[in-house]
């Protein structure tokens, strides 16, 4: 049976279940004859950024341990859902709304890796997005992106343009107001918007079972008017495959669609959080077994596509791509006293002017120095 | 050209909005309604619905819709009912609205207004009769204005309009069917900029926003008895005119800050700083403040017009630091 996968959305199954396309082991759902909305060179891609994500996190842990990151938090776990997702938009054209967990979308979207450097270096340049790239800075207040991502896709649809807007957040997002404002406004404008929930099981130390009552965090969008769909976060090629027909779905017209994305958080909510104190070992340990890389490597080598020496290759262009961004970084020159007062309005107040001839700063130095 | 400080919003609104189609208006009842106090009267029909926008019982939510379309490239006009119910929108006000370019790196100017209603009417009690001004000039990335007058109605909400950063324009409730003559054509009030709306030499009455009618009341009053007052209307409290104030207080030596909001953390209080750094040497006597009680707003007629600043608390004032008699 070769039936193009992506006919499964929107998925009128079991709403529960998530939808899976890649099992665990590496092989299709579907079994053999079935097609994946992806192909080999789109999933080699694909691996590379998740793979790429997985290295900043340790990099970025690294240097926030040694003081020269601020707070920093890791996508660990979640890259299949990240990269799934961002790969189903069009960058010429769609916007992603970020929370502050989604680096490989921005940089497949085209936000350059030494900007998300610099942002937490805490360095001001860090914040700015470069022209013709459609991202959002990061945000983070909770939930505050969402009703945001509406009036970005009320702004484009007003245009005349046919983008579509992504935004991403959390389980914990999904308790703010904010949520519940966003989802009826998108639902009654018929806004071109992809709610895409990240449910990682944990809101730092809450757990998802103290987040909603509800079965699944999707079986709220009919509610608001529009369609849920649950996808095992884990798998890329489920996450790709529903996030495609739902941006389809929202380019011709039909709206928006809120996916929740099981997934799970395999580190800290961020470098200030210690989870060893209420993620017990055993569940951990199940869910690296259920590692979003892992689960495309074993398909891509079981297709001949992928093994040790490509794989340390992979490592190597990874680390140097990871490291000619900290060159360019640190190219940058540290932020002055200018740079303090610089952009609260578009121009500088006459009371900036005199705290800015009161201040003195330090000799310039980096930006966590 | 005589017309209510109603009307002279609406011609504000019309003409940014035939000047510049990025420019929509958003919030409860704006469209079909025409505006909880008709603000927006005709413009559906003049612009139609993705210009003229009702929402769903929202604040929070279509105060964060006209962020996120003003970056990328819109300029919305955010109508709250009242702003008292804006403060189920102040998370998107204050921290997405406010400091977005800041964040941003200068990436996304927020070209935005938040308009409203703010300030006691009458019998609205505690929770509808509030004056935000204070805790919304507290706040480096917004600018504040408090037009008091129609000409400052029609003048400073299309400077609003104009303007690259996030306005907050507190209207006042009281005021909306209030006359006044405003200039013929394209009238622009600058931000930032107070006036001098009655002048006199003996005291200063620096006050903003609705209180403006007080002052002028208190300074016809104090004439009569050979007082001269100079009033000084602030129009916006945030870029505040510092050179207006110091300028009138080093003619008078003697000042009283009129202010429709708490005396805690109050706008008057820095107006009294701005005064005390720049005239310490200028002033003949201390200066004083006119505000609400330190008290929710009651309901009662009798308490609420105890507890409002008023043309007789004021007239005690000014006569207070004149040492003469009341």
């Amino acid at each position: 049976m070769s039936t193009p996968v992506i006919s499964q959305f929107p998925y009128r199954g079991d709403p529960v279940a998530p939808v899976r396309l890649l099992e665990v082991d590496g092989t299709l759902t579907g079994g053999g004859g079935s097609v994946p909305p992806m192909d080999d060179e789109q999933m080699l891609s694909a691996l590379w950024l998740m793979m790429l994500s997985r290295a900043f996190d340790d990099k970025g842990t690294s240097l926030q341990r040694q003081g020269r990151f601020g707070t920093f938090s890791a996508v660990r776990g979640q890259e299949a859902s990240v990269v799934g997702s961002a790969l189903a938009l069009d960058p010429a054209r769609d916007w992603i709304v970020p929370q502050y967990r989604e680096l490989p979308a921005l940089v497949n979207h085209g936000l350059p890796l030494e900007s998300f450097i610099l942002y937490f270096s805490g360095h001001p340049a860090g914040g700015y997005i470069p022209e013709g790239v459609r991202l959002l800075p990061i945000q983070i207040s909770i939930a505050a992106q969402l009703p945001h991502a509406v009036g970005l896709a009320w702004g484009l649809r007003l245009q005349g343009l046919d983008a579509v807007v992504l935004v991403y957040f959390g389980d914990g997002a999904s308790s703010e107001g904010d949520f519940h404002e966003a989802c009826n406004l998108a639902g009654v404008v018929k806004a071109p918007v992809i709610f895409f929930l990240q449910n990682n099981g944990w809101a730092i130390s809450t757990p998802r079972s103290r987040q909603t009552a509800a079965r699944t965090f999707a079986e709220r969008a009919p509610g608001y008017g529009f369609d849920g769909v649950v996808v095992d976060g884990n798998d890329l090629l489920a996450v790709y495959a529903a996030t495609r027909a739902a941006v389809e779905r929202a380019r011709a017209g039909g709206g928006p669609t809120l996916i929740e994305s099981q997934t799970y958080r395999l580190g800290a909510h961020n470098t200030a959080d210690d989870p060893t104190r209420y993620v017990a070992e055993e569940v951990l340990d199940s869910w690296r077994d259920r590692d979003p890389i892992l689960r495309v490597q074993r398909y891509l080598a079981a297709c001949g596509r992928w093994n040790e020496s490509i794989a340390a290759k992979a490592q190597e262009e990874i680390s140097q791509t990871i490291d000619a961004a900290f060159a360019a970084a640190r190219a940058v020159a540290p932020p002055t006293a200018e740079d303090l007062f610089l952009h609260t309005y578009a121009e500088l107040t006459e009371r900036q002017a005199r705290q800015l001839r009161e201040y003195e700063m330090p000799a310039t130095g980096p930006a966590n120095g | 050209m005589i017309v209510t400080y109603r009307d002279a919003l609406n011609q504000a609104l019309r003409e940014e909005m035939e000047r510049d189609d990025r420019v929509f208006l958003m919030g409860e009842e704006v469209a079909v309604y025409q505006g909880a106090y008709k603000v927006s009267k005709g413009l559906l029909s003049e612009f139609g619905e993705m210009r003229v926008v009702d929402t769903p019982i929202t604040e929070l939510g279509f105060a964060g819709v006209g962020v996120g379309a003003a970056m990328v490239g819109l300029r919305p006009v955010i109508e709250f009912m009242s702003w008292n119910f804006a403060l189920l929108a102040l998370d998107q006000v204050v921290n997405s609205a406010a400091k977005m370019l800041y964040m941003s790196g200068g990436q996304y100017p927020i070209p935005m207004v938040f308009r409203g209603p703010s300030g006691a009417a009458l019998q609205l009690a505690a929770q509808h009769s509030q004056a935000w001004e204070s805790w919304l000039a507290h706040i480096p990335g917004l600018k504040v204005v408090t037009p008091g007058t129609p000409a400052d109605a029609k003048g400073l909400l299309k400077s609003a309009i104009r303007d690259d950063n996030p306005v907050v324009v507190l209207e006042g409730e009281m005021l909306y069917n209030t006359k006044g003559d405003v200039p013929e054509g394209d009238h622009l009030v600058p931000l930032g900029a107070a006036e001098l709306k009655r002048e006199g030499d003996h005291c200063s009455i620096i006050t903003n926003g609705k209180m403006i009618l007080v002052a002028l009341q208190v300074a016809d009053q104090l004439a009569s008895e050979g007082i001269r007052v100079d009033v000084l209307d602030l129009r916006t409290v945030r870029p505040l005119d510092v050179p207006a104030i110091t300028a009138s207080v080093r003619k008078t030596n003697r000042a009283v800050v009129l202010e429709e909001g708490w005396e805690m953390a109050g706008i008057g209080a820095q107006i009294v700083d701005t005064i005390q750094r720049e005239c310490f040497d200028d002033l003949d006597a201390p200066v004083l403040r006119v505000h609400q009680a330190d008290t929710p707003m009651p309901y009662a007629k009798n308490l609420e017009r105890a507890a409002k600043p008023d043309a007789a608390k004021t007239i005690a004032a000014v006569k207070k630091v004149m040492y003469v008699a009341n």
